[in-house]
């Protein structure tokens, strides 16, 4: 598979996440969540932000927990929970969330 | 929500056996993994991606797959027995949670198991070599092969089937058997084969670096504190520590996972045992098991001996994980034994339950049971632990351990209908190494069953928690129950109500570190 950014093709796997994750930009997170029917507000680019950074600096997306406390301390004790990071990503933050942030999929029993 | 159709509950706590339908479930399978996680696991990876998707087979693969099968029944001649003696009776045909839920023949365990037994017969029997037809024996094709990828991957592996067998036919090592021939001609899955690799990279399910690991730890001492007031620690790769604890990564990551694991460091702490994890086996589960295969099931088994050893623990607990429990209660010494420098006053090795158990008799713990009346629960027996393992010292222990100790925490428990708990339990409908995204119709499908006994029990009793002591039931669960109409949130880990009604009485950890004190006065904006 493989999204059309700038006609550039950009290789991602069965799943829509990216092969290399060094192709990400902007427009990579837009065209992903277009082809899922999800509009990329401010809210959503706070946990993508979020989510990017953790990546950079432990090479692994943030556990839920973790994640759910950041959110709660940027942006306030009410969106610090998951029924909140599920309000944007439907298909959950730890998935969607990281497809649209360029970060591979969390495997596991998760 | 699904371009499927999701099952209807009938609500009276029995299920309907359906009518057989042919191919509901015709399909590719899930994922296939490429080379490069094949070449990980020691297999060959020697075949080519083709448009479309998918992959070729490695050259000779007919060959390859049936020396593979004589290898197999004459190294475990429990597969050769079993590809012997089913007599079609039909005992198992109605007990897999899979066909109730898919209607699809073949995964009648009986069916799903002759994809195999019908090659076995072709090339390995006298009468399936001259008279094929009247013995129900097939050539090896690859329309074969297809059937096979496809459907031992709608087999968890849970073993209900078997308990019904007149004969004690395990079916799950006909699907392990079926896997690892697979994996030796290029058909791998890229949900498990990925994830050994990564435990073999880094040392877990989930690719969770130690760093990563430490931070994770780190968050969960600060939350415990800023909810209990009491340092309790979260160890990592601390030598000399009395237990090492090993536990699904599962637990580090998600929910409701890591509010068992809360739980297991509550009981540690107000006990007084020093534990640790280990960054290098940070993980409980064995995927090695669920692909048949025994080399690479013990290349990850070899870890846990290897951290033992390196952090000089003196005893080895496993945290809430279904089929690592029955890695470790069954086969853990002969994979990686003798382990003979532990304590040996304790078993080899213990489960995060029984010493819950044992310290509840004791008495060396207060519970305030209130602190879970919001909930009336009910557990989920997991298949591995209830079928191929035990807890405690008397039969049966594997079953009365988790609901004692949900008992002795909680002031309402249920159990679900008879014929779907103990060792009649039905699967989570996700083991097995089926928990992957490409499989959701297969999961949601297979939860059927289980979600028939707890709407049984949420409308007849008031249930509104089911607990349960496996990494994948709850992950599965939190995922497939909305499909039916329940919440995620109604899935809660056995160590998260222990965690709740516990009083933690000990202030200080026996594990505090040394700098604590100091580190206090200035360490909240750090």
């Amino acid at each position: 598979m493989a999204l059309e950014i700038d006609g550039k093709n950009i290789a991602t796997d069965e799943e829509g996440y990216l092969e290399n994750l060094n192709d990400w930009s902007k427009e990579v997170a837009e065209a992903m969540a277009i082809s899922e029917d999800v509009n990329l507000t401010d809210e959503h680019w706070e946990i993508i932000n979020f989510l990017r950074e953790y990546y950079e600096e432990y090479q692994i997306a943030p556990a839920v927990r973790v994640l759910t406390k950041a959110v709660g301390k940027r942006l306030g004790a009410d969106k610090g929970n998951s029924k909140y990071l599920y309000s944007l990503f439907p298909y959950g933050p730890g998935k969607q969330a990281c497809k649209y942030a360029g970060l591979p999929k969390p495997t596991g029993c998760v | 929500m699904a371009d499927y159709d999701i099952p209807e509950l009938n609500g009276a706590g029995y299920i309907k056996v359906p009518a057989l339908e042919r191919d509901t479930m015709k399909g590719k399978g899930p994922f296939m993994a490429k080379p490069e996680f094949q070449e990980a696991l020691h297999f060959p990876d020697d075949f080519e991606p083709v448009e479309g998707g998918g992959y070729t087979l490695v050259p000779d693969w007919k060959e390859k797959a049936l020396a593979k099968l004589d290898d197999l029944r004459h190294r475990y001649r429990s597969l050769q027995l079993y590809l012997d003696i089913c007599v079609k009776c039909g005992a198992c045909t109605d007990k897999c949670h899979y066909f109730i839920g898919t209607r699809d023949a073949k995964n009648m365990p009986v069916a799903r198991q002759d994809l195999l037994r019908k090659v076995y017969r072709r090339y390995f029997t006298f009468a399936g070599k001259h008279f094929p037809r009247l013995v129900g024996a097939v050539d090896l094709t690859e329309e074969v092969v297809n059937d096979w990828y496809n459907y031992y991957h709608q087999c968890s592996q849970c073993r209900r089937c078997s308990v019904y067998c007149p004969y004690g036919i395990d079916t799950a090592e006909i699907s392990m058997a079926a896997r690892e021939i697979l994996d030796t001609i290029g058909r791998g899955t890229k949900y498990n084969n990925e994830i050994i690799g990564k435990v073999f990279k880094i040392g877990n399910n989930l690719g969770l670096p130690a760093m990563a690991l430490a931070d994770t730890l780190e968050g969960l001492e600060e939350d415990v504190e800023d909810d209990t007031g009491i340092k309790v620690r979260f160890p990592l790769d601390e030598e000399g520590a009395e237990v090492l604890l090993i536990t699904p990564s599962a637990d580090f990551f998600a929910e409701p996972h890591v509010d068992g694991l809360i739980g297991y460091a509550k009981v540690f702490h107000e006990a007084g045992i020093s534990w640790t994890l280990s960054s290098h086996a940070s993980e409980a589960a064995n995927f090695g098991m669920f692909i048949g295969s025994y080399e690479n099931m013990r290349r990850i088994a070899l870890r846990i001996r290897e951290a033992a050893i390196r952090l000089k623990v003196r005893r080895i607990v496993f945290g809430e994980c279904g089929h690592a429990w029955r890695v470790a209660y069954s086969f853990l010494n002969t994979l990686a034994g003798p382990f003979d420098f532990l304590d040996p006053k304790y078993p080899v090795p213990q489960h995060i339950l029984e010493i819950t158990w044992g310290l509840i008799q004791e008495g060396r713990l207060v519970l305030d049971k209130s602190q879970n009346d919001d909930k009336v629960l009910t557990f989920h027996d997991s298949c591995n632990v209830a079928r191929a393992t035990r807890m405690g010292d008397r039969p049966g222990g594997q079953f009365e351990i988790p609901r004692q100790v949900i008992r002795a925490v909680c002031n309402h428990f249920v159990d679900m209908p008879a014929d779907t708990i103990h060792d009649a339990t039905y699967c989570c409908g996700g083991g097995g190494g089926l928990l992957t995204d490409d499989l959701m119709e297969l999961r949601v499908k297979g939860a059927q069953p289980r979600m028939e006994a707890l709407k049984y029990v949420t409308e007849q009793q008031g249930v509104t928690h089911m607990a349960a002591i496996c990494a994948i039931c709850k992950s599965q669960f939190t995922k497939v129950i909305p499909y039916y109409g329940f919440t995620m949130d109604q899935i809660v880990s056995v160590h998260q109500l222990v965690s709740n009604a516990i009083v933690l009485k000990r202030e200080v950890s026996v594990q505090a570190r040394p700098d604590a004190d100091d580190a206090d006065d200035d360490s909240d904006d750090a």
